[in-house]
């Protein structure tokens, strides 16, 4: 086994082996420019990036005409919610989203709302999601756009997205969603799913960093959106620049891998997951599931390990790459906005860490983590104050606190 | 966030971690911070006479607000109370070289400081009481 163990699946994945051997003649031989019509370079780069989008549109359950080629999500996430409101802002101006949102997500919105659109930011459950109910209560007679993530990056929290599409649909609002987290790791299906925009990146499914996809629907209804990347009118207008050939072979034979062993690969995960959340919880208490046990990605493990700062959590935890909500590991010194928004309460989000699980690893990196961190518990909870007062019976939350900052 | 040696150190070696019999007159006990802004600190110290002859802590919060409770409780054993009000979190954060983001760990620890020595002057009728919660 070789230390580090990365157990951070949800931040990013490592290439495939498989993916990394058809990307590479793209490098060599075959470097030409898609876009070149007049020579057998531009042919077989063509040939490639068609090919890559029927794998991508295979995944999805879309037809491969309606995917647009990005550098990730990020752009994707710009794309979908800039493009929609400028096209249909004649229609309305009013859009809905979610707290627990990707902050590509939310600073979007934030920009939209300076342009005069006005965003509902819906509050999620206690689980990190939301439902068809919620979201109908929201909607008005000016909302163009319901954009929805279908899986939580944080606590991996899965959405009823069918429920959501389908509601859209009947109320003639279009319905995006962000499925960066969810593309390749759980069934998703846009046509069964109503769902109009869609953006993933490759990085999350074992392709290469700075390429992704959008799914823009091209019937029943047809969306539109107006570029925001002006030039050759590469992606049918939707997206001007040279494509990424490697980066979009890589990312087609992603999802490829990722279709044909979903089923699988979710299951091991679940069976890792399970194995660690197990071990965890036997040795230690006061360990908090954050998230939902029933709607969750099968890679993913977000517990909260109370009266222990994540921070000195992560440092403790130096053979196991991990990641905290905590504030004390941000720049801005504030807990995760997405454990704030499901009311976690800031002692647990400050306790939080995400185990994020995937195609390599293994029971044995599972084993050595539990370890690691039963260790490291144990440890810092020897030099918690607060472990301290709860053995002395003494109920935290009536104590009056003399707040430092 | 790449930490310091110094850093490192204090949190695999902690010293002085642990309690001292807060109901005992010759204990100051200070606790500061609070469970939802992700820190809090307990520092205790015993005092004979007027030196500090045992400091005691134990910190919830980031490994450089374990660090500077630790250096903090290091630094007490031996002096006398008014010698220990001179700490000043300047020298916690130049000691331990803190970058700015964790300077309020090491305000914390001399707040830590001033309330243990305030608790302590309290069970003896002297200045301002109010030391802990
Ligand atoms: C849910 C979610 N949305 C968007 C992004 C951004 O994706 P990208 O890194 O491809 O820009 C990420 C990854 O950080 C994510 O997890
Ligand atoms: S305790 Fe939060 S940054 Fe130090």
């Amino acid at each position: 086994m070789k230390t580090p163990v990365y157990l951070d699946y949800q931040a990013t994945t490592p290439v495939d082996p498989r993916v990394l051997d058809a990307m590479l003649p793209y490098f060599r031989e075959h470097f030409g420019n898609a876009a070149s019509r007049s020579h057998a370079f531009g042919w077989s780069a063509e040939k490639a990036v068609e090919e890559a989008r029927t794998q991508i549109g295979a995944l999805i359950g879309a037809d491969a005409k309606e995917i647009v080629f990005t550098s990730g999500s990020t752009e994707g996430i710009n794309l979908a919610l800039k493009g929609v409101a400028e096209m249909y802002s004649e229609k309305g101006r009013h859009i809905i989203t979610s707290q627990a949102e990707h902050k590509a997500v939310l600073d979007t919105c934030k920009h939209l709302e300076k342009q005069g659109f006005e965003v509902t930011y819906l509050k999620p459950d206690k689980e990190g999601r939301h439902s068809a109910e919620q979201v109908a209560a929201a909607l008005r007679p000016d909302t163009i756009l319901v954009a929805i993530m279908w899986v939580n990056n944080e606590v991996g929290s899965v959405n009823p997205i069918r429920e959501i599409g389908k509601l859209c649909h009947e109320r003639g609002v279009l319905m995006f969603t962000d499925a960066t987290q969810a593309a390749g790791k759980i069934p998703v299906d846009v046509q069964a799913d109503g769902v109009d925009l869609l953006c993933l990146s490759a990085h999350k499914l074992y392709g290469p960093k700075g390429v992704g996809a959008l799914y823009v629907r091209r019937r029943n209804p047809r969306v539109r959106l107006v570029a925001q990347m002006d030039g050759g009118g590469h992606e049918r207008g939707m997206r001007s620049g040279t494509l990424n050939v490697p980066g979009i072979v890589g990312l087609g034979k992603a999802c490829e891998i990722a279709r044909e062993e979903l089923a699988t690969e979710a299951a091991r995960c679940i069976e890792l997951r399970e194995r660690l959340h197990r071990r965890i919880t036997s040795a230690l208490d006061h360990v908090h599931l954050n998230g939902s046990a029933e709607h969750r990605l099968p890679g993913n493990l977000n517990l909260s390990f109370s009266f222990v700062e994540g921070e000195s959590l992560l440092m403790g935890l130096k053979d196991i790459a991990v990641s905290s909500g905590s504030a004390c590991t941000s720049a801005s010194l504030e807990p995760s906005h997405v454990l704030r928004s499901m009311d976690v309460g800031d002692e647990l989000a400050h306790s939080s860490i995400r185990f994020g699980i995937g195609r390599f690893t293994t029971r044995e990196d599972v084993d050595y983590a539990a370890d690691q961190v039963i260790n490291a518990v144990r440890r810092l909870r020897e030099m918690s104050p607060l472990y301290e007062m709860v053995k002395e019976g003494i109920d935290l939350s009536s104590v009056n606190w003399q707040a430092g900052h | 966030m790449a930490y310091s040696d110094k850093v490192l150190d204090h949190y695999n070696n902690p010293r002085n971690v642990g309690s001292l019999d807060k109901s005992k007159a010759s204990v100051g006990t200070g606790v500061v911070g609070a469970p939802e802004c992700g820190d809090v600190m307990k520092l205790q110290i015993e005092v004979e006479g007027d030196r500090i002859v045992d400091a005691k802590f134990k910190t919830f919060g980031c490994g450089s607000a374990i660090a500077s409770s630790s250096l903090a409780t290091e630094w007490l054993k031996g002096k006398t109370i008014d010698e220990a009000m001179e700490i000043k979190n300047t020298q916690i954060v130049e000691e331990l070289s803190l970058p700015p983001v964790k300077i309020h760990c090491s305000v914390l620890a001399e707040d830590a400081i001033k309330s243990a020595i305030a608790d302590f002057k309290a069970k003896h009728g002297g200045a301002a009481p109010g030391g802990k919660s």
